[in-house]
């Protein structure tokens, strides 16, 4: 990194022009303050007090930040007639099982995708990249018949079992795998007697750190927001997401609760993101798409 | 890497591709390398249940009337010809879609191009900084609600305290109540949360170009950084650029939960009515299961097809 660092400097003096720096950083910082600022009103408004909330015209600073809407939050969810809790299990073993479930099997595919030559692997990575160019709501209606007939409609499955085959995820991990692990080290494991599996298992996956850490925040931030959805009819299975909705779609008259409800589902994936930066900017080095 | 293990394939053994017909080398393939199919088997038999069949199923089902309760009865066109002759509802939402579509998608692409280039040359930390700080509104679930507290229609709401402190308007404006307000700022709100994986995969396409190349481009005569970025950085990272166009588009077309939180179900005159809406009505809502299907097959083929002629057109890029 440091040897870079002192080629970019070199860089610049050859065709740097101060006056672009300069037009560059103003733009950024507008760009920068357009996106900034909206996540800071919400965070703002989650902490004033109930006078301050209402004040003509409203300001973009609190004078005395108080956590009281973040209590009125709590007070108003556990007055619905499921548990509050209910709603946050649901979110988590949705989160959970999914993202467990799209990690094992897709880190597998990944694998022999990239790694193991047989017939027909061009194909079905072709089909991959083709269901990266469609949303999912296409296949929703088709979906819900296939849900009825093995009984999992109004059941977390029907959730849990698409979020396993996100492609999204195995894409990545196939890409950093085709870049990343060097066929060598495969070959002489193989010579040595190793099974395709514990190639796998104990050369390949270790190797390809970064893009199982991605496909895990993908997952779980897929699944972390997932709101109302058709195949989930009972009040107890519905999500974290969906209740928060609710109190959402009262709109300003809840601003105190809506934002303090916005800042705690946006703080989780958030921290996360900040957490494996590095690491899914790695991976996505290798996200490529040949044509 | 298939030609290595071919080629040590002839070494172990007398026999040589040449004596085979093409389907005994492949089953021979096959057999060599089925601990492949069982690996890639999980992943594959949801991926056909889930995505591909559902596809399929889809077009099937739109030349059906459909109710789930009754048996599907063959229709051939008639619901095409009625989505096109008899429903005006779902016209306006192939066109707010197609404008949804042709603004989110080339900016958000741009934009994510742009501060991606912008940020390359900024220090590791200050660079993971400004990344954050773009790419915290795609991933942070619903807040994009809080446009609906900024552009409120009363007095409360901050633009519009802020028009009538500074005496540009009187009365306040009922932003999500009157259509030619609600398209523009769903637009609006959609580019704010747009700048997803296709800006981390600009950020780290640019990070790995080769700082020699820019070197030589110096030598060569590059004179400014618009130079370098055309004749250099583009042409290096054209697989990421196809990568992020991919990206790009599905997701220009996938914004309708936005529109439902700030415009409501349905949205003023179905100002910003899109597919995704109708699609949502008609299945989730009224169960017509042939009429959705013919509304999602429409959408899935404007998907693919504008991610083809992208990927034709990009395939010119430094030719």
């Amino acid at each position: 990194m440091p040897r870079k660092l002192r080629v970019r400097k070199h860089r610049v003096v050859l065709n740097r022009s101060a006056g672009g720096d300069a037009g560059i950083t103003v733009m950024l910082i507008i760009l920068g303050a357009l996106m900034f600022l909206p996540m800071y009103y919400s965070i703002i408004t989650s902490l004033k007090p109930l006078d301050e909330l209402w004040l003509f015209p409203p300001r973009f600073y609190v004078e005395n930040p108080t956590l009281k809407n973040y209590g009125d939050l709590f007070r108003l969810m556990s007055t619905s007639w499921v548990p509050f809790s209910r709603y946050i299990f649901n979110t988590v073993l949705i989160t959970v099982a999914g993202t467990f479930g799209n990690l094992c099997l897709g880190s597998l595919a990944a694998y022999a995708l990239s790694k193991i030559p047989f017939p027909g692997k061009k194909t079905m990575f072709q089909m991959i990249v083709l269901s990266l160019m469609f949303v999912s709501t296409i296949t929703g209606i088709a979906n819900f018949i296939t849900f009825s007939a093995l009984g999992l409609v109004d059941n977390l499955m029907a959730i849990i079992l698409p979020a396993c085959c996100s492609t999204l995820g195995l894409y990545l991990m196939k890409q950093f795998m085709d870049s990343s692990v060097s066929n060598e080290a495969l070959e002489s494991a193989r010579l040595d007697g190793a099974s395709e599996f514990r190639v796998f298992w104990s050369i390949a996956m270790p190797m390809v750190k970064p893009a199982w850490l991605t496909l895990i925040v993908y997952s779980f931030q897929g699944l972390w927001n997932t709101g109302a959805s058709i195949y989930i009819h009972s009040e107890q299975l519905k999500t974290f997401n969906y209740a928060i909705s609710q109190i959402l779609s009262a709109g300003i008259i809840r601003a105190g609760a809506s934002t303090a409800a916005m800042v705690i589902m946006m703080i989780v994936p958030v921290t996360v993101f900040i957490i494996t930066q590095s690491n899914i900017i790695e991976t996505m080095s290798s996200s490529g798409m040949k044509d | 890497m298939s030609q290595n293990t071919a080629v040590k394939e002839q070494k172990a053994k007398p026999v040589s591709r040449k004596d085979m017909t093409k389907a005994q080398w492949t089953w021979k393939e096959m057999k060599k390398h089925k601990a492949g199919y069982f690996m890639v088997a999980p992943f594959f038999i949801l991926f056909f249940v889930f995505t591909v069949v559902p596809v399929f199923l889809s077009m099937i089902l739109s030349f059906t009337s459909f109710n789930l309760l009754e048996m599907p009865k063959v229709v051939w066109l008639d619901n095409y010809v009625r989505l096109f002759l008899d429903d005006d509802i779902f016209l306006t939402a192939v066109q707010n879609t197609l404008i949804f579509a042709v603004f989110t998608g080339p900016i958000s692409y741009l934009l994510s191009l742009f501060v991606a280039w912008f940020i390359n040359e900024l220090s590791p930390r200050m660079r993971a900084f400004v990344t954050l700080i773009f790419y915290a509104p795609s991933i942070s679930g619903a807040m994009y609600s809080i446009f609906g507290i900024l552009f409120s229609s009363d007095r409360y709401g901050y633009v519009n305290a802020f028009l009538i402190e500074y005496n540009f308007i009187d009365e306040p404006i009922q932003f999500f109540q009157n259509a030619s307000y609600v398209m523009p700022l769903c637009i609006l709100v959609a580019l704010w949360t747009s700048l997803g994986v296709t800006f981390l995969s600009f950020i780290a396409g640019l990070q790995t170009v080769d700082a020699s190349l820019y070197e030589a481009g110096a030598i060569d005569g590059i004179r400014n950084r618009w130079q370098e970025l055309w004749y250099i950085t583009l042409p290096t990272m054209k697989e990421q650029l196809m990568f992020g166009a991919v990206m790009s588009i599905t997701g220009s077309f996938g914004f309708g939960g936005i529109v439902t939180a700030l415009a409501g179900f349905p949205s003023v005159d179905y100002c910003a009515w899109t597919i995704m809406h109708h699609l949502e009505d008609y299945g989730g809502q009224r169960f017509e299961v042939g009429y959705s299907s013919a509304i999602a097959t429409i959408l899935f083929i404007m998907m693919i097809t504008s991610n083809m002629l992208i990927k034709k057109l990009l395939s010119k890029v430094g030719q």
